[in-house]
Parts: C-alpha cells; sequence; structure tokens
C-alpha cells in the first residue's frame, strides 16, 4: 500500500511540476491558455468531486463560478477590495451559495436533483440580469484599472492560475483518498446501504457540494482577477454543461481527468475553430460519442486498462 | 487613395521633443497630402495600383472577430460580407500603405469569454496587426481588456456606448459606427417635435435597451417632452401582449427597441392590442436588422417611423459612394443581398464595417505604421486619437463623421424614416451635431 | 387599462402558454414516465418543429392554411424519425442508463442547434398563422389564432389521454411502465414500446412548437424557454404522472401570466423557480408524484 501511496503521491505532484516547468517552454499564445485551461480545470476538479466521486449530477453549477467570480468581481469594483480580499469574497459567496442551495436541493434526488440543479442555475442567471443596476447586466464589467498593476503580467497569470489549481487539486486528492472520500464513493455507488451502515448521507453529501461549489467559487474568482472581465455568460447554462463535459471526456471519478479533460476540449475547440465554425457539432458531437464509445472517460480507460492503482 | 479624405493629422502639440515617432508622423502627413492633392472621387485607375508596388508586399493582417454563431450570427454574416468587401476593394486599389490586407477571421460566438480567446489568439498565435470586427456588446467589453494587456489595437464596429463612455482602455477605437447615445440624443428633438411629448419606451432588460432608456429619456426631458413609462421586456420572453396594458393611455408615443428573435411577434402582437386606434410608433431598426418590413405580421408598422443609420433602401440615400458601396457589398435597391432577395441585410450596422476598415487604413498610413512594435502602434494610436473627422466618400458612404480622439468614437448623421407601402422612406436627416454631449472620458491620459 | 379587463388579458395569454406548455411538458412526461429517462433534447424537438413548419409554409407560398396543414403533417413525421433514429442509434446502446441519457440528449442539443444553424439559418424566420382574425374586445383587442391553439392543445390533450387509457398501444405503455420485464414476459416487445414512446414525446414536441410558430418565430435558439419551463412542469406535477404534468402547466401558464402583472417580469421568472423549490422542499416528489 505504501508503494501506491508513493506513486499516487508523485505522480500528483509531478502534474503540479510539469505545470510549473511548462510555463518556461511554452509559447505567448499557449502560456495564456493554459493559464485559462487551469482555472477551468479547478472548476471541473470541484465539478468531478460531485459527480464523479458522489454520483451527483448538476447542470447549474455555473451559479457557483458566477457566486465567486461576480463576489469578487463587486467587491472590487464597488468596494474597491484589493485582489486577495476580493478573491476570498468570491469564494465565500460561492460556498455560503452553495450551502445554502444544498440545504434544499439535496432534499431531491436523481434526475430531480439534475433538473433543480439547472433551474436554480437560470434563476441565478436572471437574478444577475434583474439586478442590472448594480451588476450591469449581461453587459457585464471590466476590473481593469481597479487591480493590481502585476496582475497584467502573463508570468504572474500563469502562477496565479497554477496556485489556485495546485491547492483546489490537491484537496480534491486528499478528499479522495480520506475516508470522507470512500464515504462519498459508498454514497454513489448505493446512498440506501451507505445510510443503513449509519452513515448520514445528507450531511455528506452537503459537504461534497459545499467543497464542489467552493472550487468553482475559486475558479471564477480568479478568472474574474486575470482576465478582468465579470459577465453574466458565465453564469448561463452553456457555461454549466462545460464542466460536465470536461469531466466525462477526462473521466469522471479520477482526480487528474478533470485537467486532461479540460485541456483535450481546449484545444479541439481551438483546433477546429480554423477549419468550421460549427464548434458546437464538436461541443455536442463529443458528448455523444463518449457516452456511446468512451464512457470512462480517458483517464477512467487508463485505469481500466493500464494502472489500476490511479485514485 | 481613391478617395477624399480629410484626417487632419496628428495633434502635434502633445510632443515638444523629436522622437521617432514623430518623424514618421512628420514624413506621412506630407504623404498624405500629397494622395489628398491626387484624389479623383471614384477613380480606380492604374494610378491607384502602382501604389502595391512601391511597398513591400507583406500584407497587413487584420484579426476578424467575428459572430458567426450565436445570438449574433445574422449580424455576423453581414459584417464577414462587408469587410471581405471593404478589403477586396482595397487590395484592388493599392491595399494599405501599398501593402495587401488579409483578414483573419475567427468566430466568437458571440460570447464575451470565448471573445477574449479569439482576442488573444489573433494577436499571439496569427500575430495579426489589429483586430477588428465585434458587434455585441458584452463581446466588446468581454475583449477589451485583453486587447489592452496585449497592446494590440481594438476596432469595435458596435454602436453600444462603451468606448465612448471612458470605460475601456486606450487601445480600443470606435471609428466607423455611431454610438447609441449619440443616435437617440439626435433623434428625440426630431420625436418631441413632430411626434408628441409624452413617451412610453419599451426596450430589452438588458445593457442594450439601458442605454436607450437613460439617454432617450434624457434627451426627451431636456426637449419638454416627458416619460409617461418604461417597460422593461426580459430577453427570454417570448410573448408580449401582456406587456401592453401596461402602455398608459396618455401615451402620444411608444418607442419600441426590441433585439432579438422575437421582433416580429412583438410588432403583431402590438398591432392585435391597438388595432387602428394607436398612438405613434417610433421604433429602432435595430429590431428589424435582417428583417423584411414586406414579412408577415409587419403590416401593423405602416405609417409608424423607425431610425435608420444607414438607409436600407437605395433611395434613401443616393449618393455615388452609397451606390458604390452597395454593389460591392452586393445588397440590391431594397437593401437585401443581389444574389438572394429574400436575404435581408443588416444596413443600419455593417456599413461600420467598411468605415472602420477605411479608417485604419487611414490611420496606417498617416502614422506610417509597419508592425506591431510597441513604437509603432503608438505611432497609430496617437495618429488616430488626431484626427478629427472623415469626409463622406468611397471610404465613408455613409456619410461625413465627425471624430473625438480623447473619447476614441466617431459621430455621423442619422436617418428617420416612415414606412409607406412596406418600404422605408427617408423623411428626415439629423446633423452631425444633434447627437453631440459632453464627453465623460479622455483615453489619451491613459499610458500607453 | 383598468384592472378587470386586463386580468381577463393576462388569463387569456396564460391559457396560451399553459396549453403549449401542456403539450410540450406531456411529451417530456410521457418518456420519463414510461423509460424513466430525460431527454434534454425535447426543447430542441420542439425547435425543429417550429423550423419545419416554416419550412413547410415557405414550400407552399400561395396559401398559409395549406402551408400549415403540410407542417401538421411532416414535423410530427420527420421529428418523429429523428427520435427513432435517436433511440435506435443512442439511447438503446447505452441501455437507457438515465446519466448517459441525459449526457447524450445534451450532446443532441448541440448537434440540432448547430444543424439548424448551419442549414437554415440564425433569423428568426416568421410564418402567417393559417387563419386570421382579430377578436375586438372593449378594452384590447385578441389574436384569433390564439384561441384556436388552445382549442388544439386541448383537442391533442384529450386525444394523447385517449391513446394512453383507451388504445392497446396505451396499455402497452402503461404496462411497461409499471413492469418492463413483466411486459415482455407477456409479450410487449419492449423496445419497440420504448422507441415508439421516445417518438411520441418528440412529436408532441414538434407539434407545439407548430402550433406555436404563427404567434412567435421559428429560431434555432428558441428551444430552451421550453425545455425549462417543462422541467419545472414536470417537478411540480410529480415525475412521470401525466395528470400532474397537466395540472402544474396550467397552474405554471396561468400564474405566469397573471404574476407578471403584478410584478417586473424577469422577477416573476425568478419567483417561479423559487415556488419550485418551495414545492420540492415540502414534497420533493412533487404534487402528484408516486415516487421520484
Amino acid at each position: 500500500m505504501t508503494g501506491t501511496r508513493m506513486r499516487v503521491l508523485l505522480l500528483h505532484l509531478g502534474v503540479l511540476g510539469a505545470l510549473f516547468v511548462a510555463q518556461f517552454f511554452l509559447g505567448e499564445y499557449h502560456h495564456t491558455n493554459v493559464a485559462r485551461i487551469m482555472l477551468l480545470a479547478t472548476y471541473a476538479v470541484g465539478y468531478n468531486l460531485l459527480l464523479g466521486y458522489t454520483g451527483l449530477m448538476s447542470l447549474g453549477h455555473a451559479m457557483f463560478f458566477a457566486a465567486g467570480m461576480y463576489g469578487t468581481g463587486l467587491g472590487v469594483y464597488y468596494l474597491g477590495l484589493g485582489a486577495f480580499s476580493g478573491f476570498t469574497l468570491g469564494v465565500l459567496a460561492a460556498l455560503v451559495l452553495a450551502a445554502v442551495f444544498g440545504l434544499f436541493a439535496l432534499r431531491t434526488s436523481g434526475v430531480s436533483f439534475l433538473i433543480v440543479t439547472m433551474m436554480f442555475g437560470q434563476a441565478c442567471y436572471l437574478t444577475i440580469l434583474y439586478f442590472n443596476e448594480i451588476t450591469l447586466g449581461d453587459q457585464g464589467f471590466i476590473l481593469s484599472g481597479k487591480l493590481p498593476e502585476a496582475l497584467v503580467i502573463s508570468g504572474v497569470k500563469y502562477n496565479v492560475a497554477l496556485a489556485v489549481f495546485a491547492v483546489c487539486f490537491a484537496v480534491s486528492v486528499v478528499i479522495v483518498r480520506s475516508p470522507i472520500g470512500r464515504i462519498l464513493v459508498a454514497i454513489r455507488e448505493n446512498e440506501e446501504r451507505t445510510r443503513l451502515l449509519g452513515y448520514n448521507t445528507y450531511a455528506y453529501k452537503l459537504l461534497a457540494l459545499v467543497v464542489s461549489g467552493g472550487m468553482a467559487g475559486a475558479a471564477g474568482a480568479a478568472y474574474a482577477l486575470l482576465f478582468s472581465y465579470v459577465g453574466a455568460s458565465f453564469a448561463a447554462i452553456l457555461f454549466s454543461i462545460y464542466p460536465l463535459l470536461w469531466t466525462l471526456l477526462g473521466g469522471a471519478g479520477t482526480t487528474l481527468g478533470p485537467l486532461l479533460g479540460t485541456g483535450v476540449m481546449f484545444y479541439l475547440v481551438d483546433v477546429t475553430s480554423g477549419w468550421t465554425s460549427a464548434y458546437l457539432f464538436v461541443v455536442g458531437g463529443t458528448l455523444v460519442l463518449l457516452v456511446l464509445f468512451f464512457p470512462l472517460g480517458i483517464m477512467g480507460t487508463v485505469r481500466a486498462r493500464l494502472a489500476r492503482w490511479l485514485p | 487613395m481613391t478617395d477624399k479624405t480629410k484626417s487632419r493629422g496628428p495633434d502635434t502639440n502633445n510632443k515638444h521633443t523629436i522622437t521617432r515617432r514623430n518623424l514618421i508622423k512628420a514624413a506621412t502627413i506630407t504623404g498624405g497630402a500629397a494622395a489628398l492633392a491626387g484624389v479623383g472621387t471614384l477613380a480606380t485607375g492604374p494610378l491607384a495600383r502602382s501604389a502595391y508596388a512601391a511597398g513591400s508586399d507583406s500584407p497587413i493582417r487584420i484579426g476578424f472577430q467575428v459572430h458567426r454563431t450565436g445570438i449574433g450570427a445574422t449580424y455576423g454574416r453581414w459584417y464577414e460580407r462587408t469587410a471581405n468587401a471593404a478589403a477586396a476593394y482595397m487590395n484592388e486599389n493599392g491595399g494599405i500603405a501599398g501593402r495587401p490586407v488579409e483578414l483573419v477571421p475567427e468566430d466568437d460566438g458571440t460570447d464575451p469569454k470565448r471573445g477574449a480567446e479569439v482576442v488573444e489568439k489573433l494577436a499571439n498565435q496569427h500575430k495579426v496587426d489589429f483586430v477588428y470586427g465585434p458587434l455585441f456588446s458584452h463581446v466588446v467589453i468581454g475583449s477589451a481588456p485583453r486587447a489592452g494587456e496585449l497592446k494590440i489595437p481594438y476596432f469595435v464596429v458596435s454602436e453600444g456606448y462603451h468606448v465612448a463612455s471612458g470605460k475601456l482602455n486606450r487601445y480600443v477605437f470606435q471609428p466607423g459606427i455611431t454610438d447609441v447615445r449619440a443616435q437617440v440624443s439626435a433623434m428625440a428633438p426630431w420625436i418631441t417635435d413632430n411626434l408628441g411629448k409624452r413617451v412610453t419606451m419599451i426596450f430589452p432588460d438588458y445593457a442594450f435597451g439601458y442605454d436607450h432608456r437613460d439617454f432617450f429619456s434624457a434627451a426627451v426631458k431636456a426637449r419638454g417632452g416627458s416619460i409617461a413609462a418604461l417597460l422593461a421586456i426580459p430577453p427570454t420572453e417570448s410573448s408580449y401582449t401582456k406587456y401592453f396594458p401596461r402602455i398608459p393611455a396618455d401615451t402620444e408615443v411608444l418607442y419600441h427597441v426590441m433585439v432579438g428573435p422575437g421582433v416580429l411577434t412583438f410588432v403583431k402582437e402590438m398591432g392585435e392590442h391597438f388595432g387602428s386606434k394607436r398612438p405613434e410608433i417610433f421604433g429602432f431598426i435595430d429590431s428589424l436588422e435582417g428583417v423584411s418590413i414586406a414579412s408577415p405580421g409587419l403590416e401593423f408598422l405602416e405609417g409608424t417611423h423607425l431610425w435608420e443609420a444607414m438607409p436600407r433602401y437605395a433611395d434613401g440615400l443616393d449618393t455615388p459612394y452609397a451606390r458604390h458601396y452597395r454593389s460591392r457589398v452586393g445588397i440590391n435597391a431594397e437593401g437585401a443581398s443581389a444574389a438572394d432577395p429574400k436575404d435581408v441585410s443588416t444596413n443600419s450596422h455593417m456599413f461600420g464595417c467598411w468605415e472602420t476598415l477605411y479608417a485604419i487604413k487611414e490611420g496606417v498610413e498617416q502614422s506610417g505604421y509597419r508592425s506591431r512594435t510597441p513604437d509603432d502602434v503608438a505611432a497609430l494610436i496617437e495618429t488616430m486619437e488626431g484626427f478629427r473627422g472623415f469626409n463622406e466618400g468611397i471610404a465613408h458612404p455613409q456619410g461625413p463623421k465627425d471624430f473625438d480622439g480623447k473619447l476614441h468614437q466617431c459621430y455621423g448623421r442619422q436617418f428617420i424614416s416612415k414606412v409607406q407601402g412596406g418600404r422605408l422612406k427617408v423623411v428626415h436627416t439629423t446633423s452631425i451635431e444633434d447627437g453631440k454631449y459632453a464627453p465623460e472620458g479622455d483615453y489619451t491620459k491613459q499610458p500607453l | 387599462m383598468s384592472f378587470w379587463p386586463h386580468l381577463l388579458l393576462a388569463l387569456l395569454e396564460g391559457a396560451v402558454t399553459a396549453c403549449v406548455l401542456a403539450v410540450t411538458a406531456l411529451g417530456l412526461s410521457l418518456v420519463f414516465g414510461v423509460m424513466r429517462i430525460v431527454n434534454v433534447a425535447h426543447g430542441e424537438f420542439y425547435m425543429l418543429g417550429a423550423v419545419l413548419a416554416w419550412v413547410a409554409a415557405s414550400m407552399v407560398d400561395s396559401s398559409p392554411l395549406a402551408g400549415f396543414l403540410l407542417a401538421l403533417a411532416l414535423a410530427p413525421l420527420v421529428v418523429g424519425g429523428l427520435a427513432v433514429a435517436t433511440d435506435w442509434l443512442v439511447l438503446r446502446r447505452v441501455d437507457y442508463h438515465p446519466e448517459s441519457t441525459i449526457v447524450a440528449t445534451i450532446g443532441l442539443l448541440y448537434i440540432l442547434q448547430q444543424a439548424v444553424l448551419t442549414f437554415f439559418g440564425p433569423d428568426a424566420r416568421p410564418v402567417e398563422a393559417p387563419i386570421y382574425f382579430r377578436v375586438s374586445f372593449p378594452w384590447f383587442g385578441y389574436s384569433g389564432y390564439k384561441l384556436i391553439v388552445i382549442g388544439a392543445s386541448i383537442a391533442l390533450l384529450l386525444g394523447a389521454w385517449a391513446v394512453m387509457a383507451k388504445s392497446k398501444l396505451g396499455l402497452y405503455m402503461r404496462a411497461t411502465q409499471q413492469d418492463p420485464e413483466m411486459a415482455q414476459a407477456h409479450g410487449v416487445s419492449v423496445r419497440r414500446v420504448y422507441a415508439l414512446v421516445f417518438a411520441a414525446g418528440a412529436m408532441l414536441a414538434a407539434v407545439a412548437g407548430v402550433l406555436v410558430v404563427p404567434i412567435q418565430q421559428a429560431h434555432y435558439l428558441m428551444g430552451l424557454d421550453p425545455l425549462l419551463l417543462s422541467f419545472i412542469v414536470v417537478i411540480i406535477g410529480g415525475l412521470g404522472s401525466l395528470r400532474g404534468t397537466i395540472v402544474a402547466a396550467f397552474i405554471i401558464g396561468m400564474s405566469d401570466g397573471v404574476i407578471s402583472m403584478f410584478f417586473a417580469p424577469t422577477l416573476a421568472k425568478i419567483l417561479a423557480t423559487l415556488f419550485v423549490a418551495l414545492v420540492l422542499v415540502v414534497r420533493p416528489s412533487g404534487l402528484f408524484g408516486e415516487r421520484a
């Protein structure tokens, strides 16, 4: 077992190390792309905790991303908060939203839960539009000039994104390998039995949802800081579908899957946009093909075929 | 140079020491003057073509951020046609500074997130000289910070009140289309003088609607009019009948601006509601861009008025420049595609693509811009900030423009048309001054 | 306008919304009830119905009525065929696994949107009403076609009820819903029933799209709203309960009409969602749900 633990530790540290080293070799364009991918992957890592390990599928996760984004953005824009306190406010906003939402929504399960998440996501989107005097509605607002100058430098962007990703990634690996993670998986496999064994499954699911929402919020908060824009499209339904797509592509229930899925999908859209603007075919087609021929995703398949020790 | 331009070069007061940049400018002003002297209005002869030979043949690459998919796709299709037509015509006539123009299009899905990525991709991967072309405000606002950080000039054709609000940055310009604040300020006096003073506004419940709400109602009040009611309609709405009872009975003018796929329903239901007893109705053409005025359900608009930035029907602006523009872009006298009369253009917006490309051309030629080095970019920006306006001509078929270098925004005349016999007939043309307002920002104070 | 005429108008509008919604949501509910799967592409079938109505109308330029009747035949056929193909090519292969189905139908949603954008363009397409007259009330005018929509929807709902309750097919469906294995054992081809039900659900959405297109326009992004509304309806009504679906459609449709009289409409939509949340807290299985 210690051998496995060592391998797991080395692998995950190695991935973070590779991401750190990559910044010295990447060209200008890919440098920013990878920074983006790391933030989006943070969002997917949180999503995976819920879908991959707890078995709860959310179609409204963009509301947590948006809570982080708007918490940070509004704090910086109106209260003049600095980058760090703005970030903290954003993450807090997402955590609170996830907790309140979870208290209601987790009373439902299965398909009802899924539909409720979708509707709440849409309600949050409409709320942003409704309070347009504050949020500036669909047009959104810009944070440039209100943030530390250093955030303009691409090297800073890269390492801030890496730091946010590394923390969430580490937290997810720790949770997954802890007793809590095993209970979450037990809930995924058979909630009834887990409850009969004496576990308060509602509380565990709530915990998973709050951590997942918090990570989405952290991603959203950092996204606002690094790319200086806060807008309602980040709360729209398509933005809730993306983490699902990334997680499934990379492999739900694998720690590395979300990062890989986000990266592959980002470049898939980016490269195909060179020869077709029909990128929704790419998104939709990928989803259908995944379900049909590749249900375990990339890392899930690797784990099943090559390395069963992967977490 | 085949067009009459009156761009009056850079403001020479703002620099006292002689730098390389100033020298370049000085040299190009002379060049510009020479070109001005030699213009024949529509001459596209060998003289112009020979300009090619003089310059380097490496193309000027202009990244084109285009709404091919998403909610802006109707506009995007026409923006692309217009931009291609402008680039093709330019290339037949010497390109920009003797270099051919190459448009590098990328779809942004009408999405601010992808928009910012597209700016990065164009700037860093395709290594274009400038980025150009977006219409939807949220895409502009979402992309502008990245353009500023990457220090790449970003020319938008958006009509929104964002460049002129002073909230973007020094790299963003809107030299080809008037912003909405100026548009509505210019129209309001005509409306209160000719249609009525008590106005109810119906507008979409998002940012574009708020610009109308704020600036139009202010302009109406400034002319002694008053606002009877403000009705914001949510963007997801698909039926409007239930809103019409909220229109107060003492409304003299109903002002509507509806953007999006719901507009035909809106008009039809408005007709069903009012029948023959209707107030005066004034609309913003954005509602009906890409839509035939003769569509079923639009009969109710007969006798009402619409604002146009550039008349859809050829007789509304019968100048050689407008005719030239229409034939090059490929639209017929009814404002529809010459190839497919059912494919109606977005003529009140897309001319901005044509004119913006020419504004870029003038900026490049007068600043001596050669490649995207900090010096050349700075020279281009300072040169364009020195522009005072553009003359009507091949390059600016919609009409003359004033340009405010501090706000990076241009101002042109506007048209008010009446729906008569299922087509639009221009009944009034505003002057550029009608739309002027006190500026709220100054980009030239920002560092480059 | 004074209060009572305003209320009358709101109720009329609410009734139109409710009827179209009931037809659309019934399709979703039927599919969930029998097959236990959620079709996220349901709204796109509605959109396809609307777009096909436009295609039909432009094929028969001469008479809006002929175009409309053609659309009523064409749209369900095409959409139903597409649904059968989806069932055959995708859903059957993932064994109707609930989550795989959701992901696959999300994929289908984007594929259909893109297909319509690519082949029919981004413009909103108007279709003339087959029969047009304006009903004049003393206080306001109203579209006669909307009254026809109400009538046609009610006829459709009654027809669907008759099929479910009286026909052999309905019996097979109900048997499959209660216990697929038992039904199979009694000689019901569950596969065929599933394909039929999925097609029937899609066809209901398509017909709703045809009915609505003279009121709205056909546009490739029009599917999301009916999908979300159908979800709300299906949840409030209780997943899988057809009676609940119809009742909930009328509650939601009518209240949407009336609430937006008193509140800002965007707020009304937010309130509707919170109302759903409340229902779920009190009754997680919906108003008429047997089991969630």
